[in-house]
This record gives structure tokens, C-alpha cells and sequence, in this order.
């Protein structure tokens, strides 16, 4: 009878001063305060018109392709001998990734609030080919910020983006990563404050991009339980996604976090592994801080200077997490681990070949914990893993791995 | 013990002039070289110092405190080496005003409690801190006032009337107005708009309020410190180290020497900038008046 008290709901979070217990916050410079403030007027606003969710509904279904299936994967559960495995496949979206769903339902926000200029920050350079495109869908200029060493290695998406009519500022500073592309995005904010939107790509920054990121993003959880409910009759055992910022994970996750009996386990990038400083595990191996606006789990030296980290993937090759789920992680409702990058290698190979569907190096990492965790359970056990975007981006990346002509 | 912001502007207001702040990065390039910058401050006209805290990832600052930053963590510099910089400033100097600047992170890690403290004991004045508006002043803002420390808090273009008094409501010692909306070491462009600004800011405190932001040359001083009570130099101080860093990051003359250098320009800028100020009204309401005698 000794159990922490939980919380009634999962669900209800934030509070009014954009806090998930101890996590999340509006720790930003004065100048950008007023504008966070005008952005939650406007979110409340947006929230509550149906109007609002009529367009985003309207274009989610004609533009992106929504629903996105959930497709039993018959040859993989096969494979593994246990659990059956489905995949939400938001890889199927218009742009190859999810990261589309929150795209649109910023640009709206943008609109609603007179704004002229996109800026969005990228890793793997989805959100920047998501940003790209809803900015040339609705007529906006956009610059897009990207750290020097992804521009390298995500190339396909920096000429698809330059072809969207986005302008592709290589970010040299730190590692050159989505942490320091980031910096340059706020610097860029706090510049142009009038004109100026920044489209945030994931569930974090200042109140109330967490929270409006995770909304926009909970379409993937919302579908899944439907289709869940048609194919099996049932809610599945477990949901699996890989966490960077955590957009995709918070989307499947949000919907289901009050059924108690639905396990849920997000995947960090445990890169060359979690001795050194060579990973992206925050979770796993950070500590609670605060940067880039909110106070959440990040990888940091005893000083609070703030470590830059490694993935093979672009998109998790940052030092942070979204910071619901670090109060995710600490009220025990979500479990973190880390896969390596040699495992979602593997894992990447393994699906390519089993079920013909090329996976980003993102969920290439969740599916590697599925992997280890399917035959352990049984044949009557269901596991929806979030396959949240498709891998034509790394091919070139992953045949470098390989030793292989790309 | 006397509060040394108060006492400082309080002597300003009889000498009729303005307070050159003047920051630097603590710990750039090193704990000894930032030192001797850190001494020659004061001797060299600055009346507040801004202790820079070196952080990795300064969202609010342009390339050269950026770079300054990065040299100081690269240097070995960490919060309490920072401190131990103030403690040994205060043994030769107990009057002027030294204001800690820099990002919360680093702070939060080595624990707002012990900060406060650490701070109070090394003969810190103030604090300011970038990325704590008034919403999260429970995180150390009101400890810091509870535990003898300034709170100073930016205002900008942006804070407009109606949110003015939440951002006047906790902050002491004096008001900081960013010029514009941007990053550290860009150009400034509009002056009188800027005394604008600091005129609005004064409708709404009896604090003094100092501009910075921008201002790099003794000219930008003179007519920056016109309309307010300080002018922030920041950029500037940390380029004139940078400018004496040859590429293997050893010095090619003595920071210190650079540095008072400029200050000393900068401290003339601010001296002249109230008597420019009267001599232009002077002109404008005699316009076809003979020119008054040189000042220098």
C-alpha cells in the first residue's frame, strides 16, 4: 500500500504556468516573452474554433494522406516468433515523415496571427522539408537552420528543401547539430519579432510550444486506437517510439497514456554507448536543467555546460527531450531505454528486407527495441510501434556504415 | 553593509553623469588574463563591472560573446571559478559594483541556495540573468533578493506598457534596456529612439535605467548616456581581447592594456555625454547663436 500517489489523469498536463510537474517552463529572454504570451492567446483562441480544426482536419486528410494505416506486420511477427507487431505508418505522409501533422497546425497559428515569416531549426532535415513545404503551401518565405555536420549527412533533404523555395542556413557553431541550429533559430526570433513565426519541430522549447506540438501531433495516438480497436478488437500491450524531442512518441503516446493497461516505452539514441559522451540517451543518462526555454532532462557536465552528444540519426542527435516526457519518465508512466547505433543498423536492414519498407534511422532505433522485445512476449500480446518516417533520407548515410556503394 | 548600485548612482546623480557598465567574459581566454581585465575596469573609468558567466549554448548573445565564451570553458572556466574571480577582485576593490551576467542552467546545476550565498560572500551586487523573465521569478530571482542580491531585469522593445510594472515589480538596483529587439554586438541604429524608450521606462521606476546592447564607440556612449543613467558596453570589450589573441589562442599584447584602452575612450564618451546633451539644446534654442567654448 506504499505506492507513490498517481496523479487521477495523465492527460492533464500543463499547468497554467506550462509546467509538467517540476518540467517544461517559459525560460526565455524578455524580448520573446511577449511573443510566447501573444502565441498562447492565439493557441487558446484556435483550440476552441471549430473552424480552426475543420482546415486542419481538411488538409491533414487531402494534403498528407490521413489517416495513415496501421499495418500488421506479418512477416517481422513471424520473424520474431512472439508479439504481433503494427506499425502506425506515418512514414506514408506527404513529406515521408510525421513531422507534417504539426507543420500544418502551425502555419495555421502563424496565419491566424498575421505572421509573414516562417523559421524553423532541423536535425535529419524532416521538420525542415515539413516546414519547407506548408511555407510554400501557404505562400511564406522560410529559413530554415541546420547544423553544419547534418546538412552533410541529410543532403537529399537540403536540395529538397532549396527545391520547397526555403533558404538552408548551415549552423557551424558546437557540433554543428540540431542543439546549435536551434540557438541560431531564436537568435534569428529574437531579431525579427514582428513578422516572424518560428515553427518549433518538436514537443519542447518555452510554454506553450510542448503542449501545441503534442496536440497537433496526437492525430498519430488518436488514429492508432481506432484502427487498434478494429483490427484486434482491443488496445495493444505496448506502444513503442523513438524519442529525439519526442514529437513522434508524444503523439502516439498522449491518447492512451490514462489506459493503464497499455505499456508504453519510448527509444532514446544510445549511439556508441552510454560510458562515454558519444550518445543522445537524456533520459537515460542526463540530468533535470534547463535550455532552450524549458527545464527538462539533458546531457550536461557537473558545471550545467551543456554536452553536444551522438547518433548515427540526425533527427535524435540532440542533447535534450521534450519535457513532458521527462515527467513522463520520472512519474514512472513511460519507460526510457537506449538502443545503439549498430543495433538500429540492424534493425534497418532487418526490415528493408523483411516487410520492403525502407525506415528513417529514428524509428530504425524503435524498431530495434521491438525486436528485443517481441519474442518475449507472447503470440497473444500486440505491440504498435510508431514507424514515423520513411529512410530515403539515409540511404546514402547508412551505405557509408555499410562499407557499401550508394 | 551599504548596497554599492545605490551608493554608485547616488554619487553619479551629484557629478551630473551617466555609469559606464562595462562586461566582459570571465575567464577569457584564461582565469589570470581575464583577471587583469577584470582589475583594469575600474582603473580605467568603468563604474560597473559585468562578470560574464561562460555558457554553452548563449541564445541571446551574437558571434563574439559566443566565441568569448567558448575560449573561457575551453580556458577551464566554471561557475565557481567565476565567483573565486569576484572574491579576489574584492580584496583590492570594495566599491565598485560587480553584477553577475549570464544564462540560468549553470546556476540551477550548482544550486540556487548555494549560489545565492557563494555570491553574497564573493561581493556580488546583482544578478542578471537572460533567460529568467518575471514568470519564473520563484526560481531565483526572489531567493536572490531574500539573500541580499540585485535583481536586475532586461526590459526591451518589446515589453510594452501594459507589461512594464510585471517586469519593474521584483527587479532592484537598476533597470537594463536591450536597445533592440536582436542579439548581443549588433548595430544600433535608432538613438532617439532609444531615449524614447528609457523616458517610458522612467515614467514607470525611480530606478536608473542603463542601455545596452549595440553601443561600441565613445560616440555611441556620448549619445546613448545623453537620456539614460548608464550606458552597457559588452561586444566591443570582448572583441578588444579577442583582437589580441593571435590564432593559436596565445596573447599578442596584454588584454588588459586593450581593454583600458577602449574603456578609457568609452569613460570620456559617457563624461562628455550630459554636457553634449546641453550644449545641443543649447544650439537648438539659439539657433543663431555664437558656438560655445570647447569643452576639452
Amino acid at each position: 500500500m506504499n505506492q507513490p500517489a498517481e496523479p487521477n489523469s495523465f492527460r492533464t498536463g500543463p499547468d497554467e504556468q506550462g509546467m509538467f510537474g517540476i518540467f517544461g517552463g517559459r525560460f526565455v529572454a524578455e524580448t520573446l516573452m511577449p511573443l510566447i504570451l501573444d502565441l498562447e492567446a492565439h493557441w487558446d483562441a484556435a483550440k476552441k474554433d471549430p473552424a480552426f480544426k475543420a482546415e486542419l482536419d481538411q488538409l491533414g486528410k487531402h494534403y498528407t494522406g490521413r489517416p495513415s494505416p496501421l499495418y500488421f506486420a506479418e512477416r517481422l511477427t513471424e520473424h520474431l516468433g512472439g508479439a504481433k507487431i503494427y506499425f502506425k505508418r506515418d512514414e506514408l505522409n506527404h513529406t515521408g515523415s510525421h513531422k507534417i501533422n504539426n507543420c500544418l497546425g502551425q502555419i495555421l497559428l502563424a496565419r491566424r496571427m498575421g505572421k509573414t515569416r516562417i523559421i524553423a531549426e532541423t536535425g535529419a532535415g524532416q521538420h525542415g522539408v515539413a516546414s519547407a513545404t506548408v511555407a510554400a503551401r501557404f505562400g511564406l518565405p522560410c529559413v530554415v537552420y541546420m547544423g553544419a555536420t547534418d546538412v552533410e549527412r541529410q543532403a537529399p533533404n537540403v536540395f529538397r528543401m532549396k527545391l520547397l523555395g526555403a533558404e538552408v542556413k548551415p549552423v557551424s557553431s558546437g557540433h554543428g547539430t540540431l542543439k546549435d541550429a536551434m540557438n541560431e533559430a531564436l537568435r534569428d526570433w529574437v531579431t525579427n519579432v514582428d513578422d516572424t513565426y518560428y515553427l518549433i519541430g518538436t514537443a519542447a522549447g518555452p510554454h506553450p510550444y510542448p503542449e501545441l506540438v503534442r496536440d497537433f501531433q496526437s492525430v498519430i495516438g488518436q488514429e492508432a486506437k481506432e484502427q487498434m480497436l478494429e483490427a484486434e478488437g482491443r488496445l495493444p500491450d505496448m506502444l513503442v517510439a523513438a524519442v529525439g524531442g519526442g514529437s513522434n512518441a508524444i503523439g502516439l503516446f498522449h491518447p492512451f497514456l490514462d489506459d493503464r493497461g497499455v505499456q508504453m516505452v519510448g527509444v532514446e539514441a544510445g549511439g556508441r554507448g552510454l560510458e562515454g559522451d558519444e550518445h543522445c540517451a537524456s533520459l537515460t543518462a542526463g540530468a533535470p536543467g534547463v535550455l532552450h526555454g524549458n527545464r527538462t532532462y539533458l546531457l550536461q557536465n557537473e558545471d550545467g555546460q551543456i554536452k553536444d552528444g551522438h547518433s548515427i540519426s540526425a533527427g535524435l542527435d540532440y542533447p535534450g527531450i521534450g519535457p513532458e516526457h521527462s515527467w513522463l519518465k520520472e512519474s514512472g508512466r513511460v519507460e526510457y531505454v537506449p538502443i545503439m547505433d549498430t543495433e538500429a543498423l540492424e534493425a534497418f536492414q532487418l526490415l528493408t528486407r523483411l516487410e520492403g519498407i525502407i525506415p528513417a534511422l529514428e524509428p530504425a532505433h524503435a524498431l530495434a527495441e521491438v525486436i528485443k522485445r517481441a519474442p518475449k512476449m507472447g503470440r497473444d500480446k500486440v505491440i504498435v510501434m510508431n514507424l514515423c518516417g520513411r529512410g530515403d533520407k539515409d540511404i546514402f548515410s547508412v551505405a557509408k556504415h555499410l562499407g557499401m556503394e550508394a | 553593509m551599504a548596497n554599492r548600485i545605490d551608493a554608485l548612482f547616488e554619487k553619479l546623480r551629484s557629478e551630473n553623469r551617466p555609469a559606464l557598465v562595462t562586461y566582459f567574459m570571465g575567464g577569457d581566454p584564461d582565469y589570470d588574463t581575464s583577471l587583469s581585465v577584470m582589475k583594469a575596469l575600474p582603473k580605467a573609468g568603468a563604474d560597473i563591472i559585468e562578470l560574464g558567466m561562460p555558457f554553452s549554448d548563449p541564445m541571446a548573445d551574437g558571434p563574439a560573446i559566443q566565441a568569448a565564451g567558448l575560449r573561457a570553458l575551453k580556458g577551464g572556466q566554471t561557475l565557481k571559478r567565476t565567483l573565486e574571480m569576484a572574491r579576489t577582485f574584492r580584496e583590492g576593490d570594495d566599491a565598485t559594483p560587480v553584477v553577475m551576467m549570464g544564462y540560468y542552467n549553470p546556476i540551477y546545476i550548482y544550486g540556487v541556495e548555494r549560489f545565492v550565498a557563494d555570491a553574497k560572500a564573493a561581493g556580488i551586487d546583482g544578478l542578471i540573468i537572460v533567460d529568467l523573465p518575471p514568470e519564473m521569478d520563484e526560481e531565483l530571482c526572489l531567493p536572490a533578493l531574500k539573500g541580499g542580491l540585485n535583481f536586475i531585469r532586461l526590459a526591451t522593445p518589446t515589453t510594452d506598457d501594459k507589461r512594464l510594472p510585471k517586469v519593474l515589480e521584483n527587479t532592484s538596483g537598476f533597470v537594463y534596456y536591450v536597445s533592440m529587439t536582436g542579439i548581443t554586438g549588433s548595430a544600433l541604429t535608432d538613438v532617439p529612439k532609444v531615449g524614447a524608450a528609457v523616458a517610458r521606462i522612467k515614467s514607470h521606476t525611480d530606478l536608473p535605467v542603463c542601455v545596452g546592447f549595440g553601443v561600441k564607440t565613445a560616440d555611441q556612449a556620448r549619445a546613448i548616456g545623453a537620456a539614460a543613467d548608464g550606458v552597457v558596453v559588452g561586444t566591443a570589450i570582448v572583441n578588444a581581447v579577442a583582437n589580441v589573441l593571435g590564432p593559436d589562442g596565445k596573447t599578442t599584447a596584454d588584454p588588459a592594456e586593450a581593454v583600458a584602452t577602449l574603456v578609457r575612450g568609452l569613460a570620456d564618451g559617457v563624461r562628455e555625454a550630459r554636457l553634449a546633451a546641453a550644449e545641443q539644446s543649447w544650439r537648438g534654442n539659439n539657433p543663431s547663436g555664437s558656438r560655445p567654448e570647447e569643452r576639452r
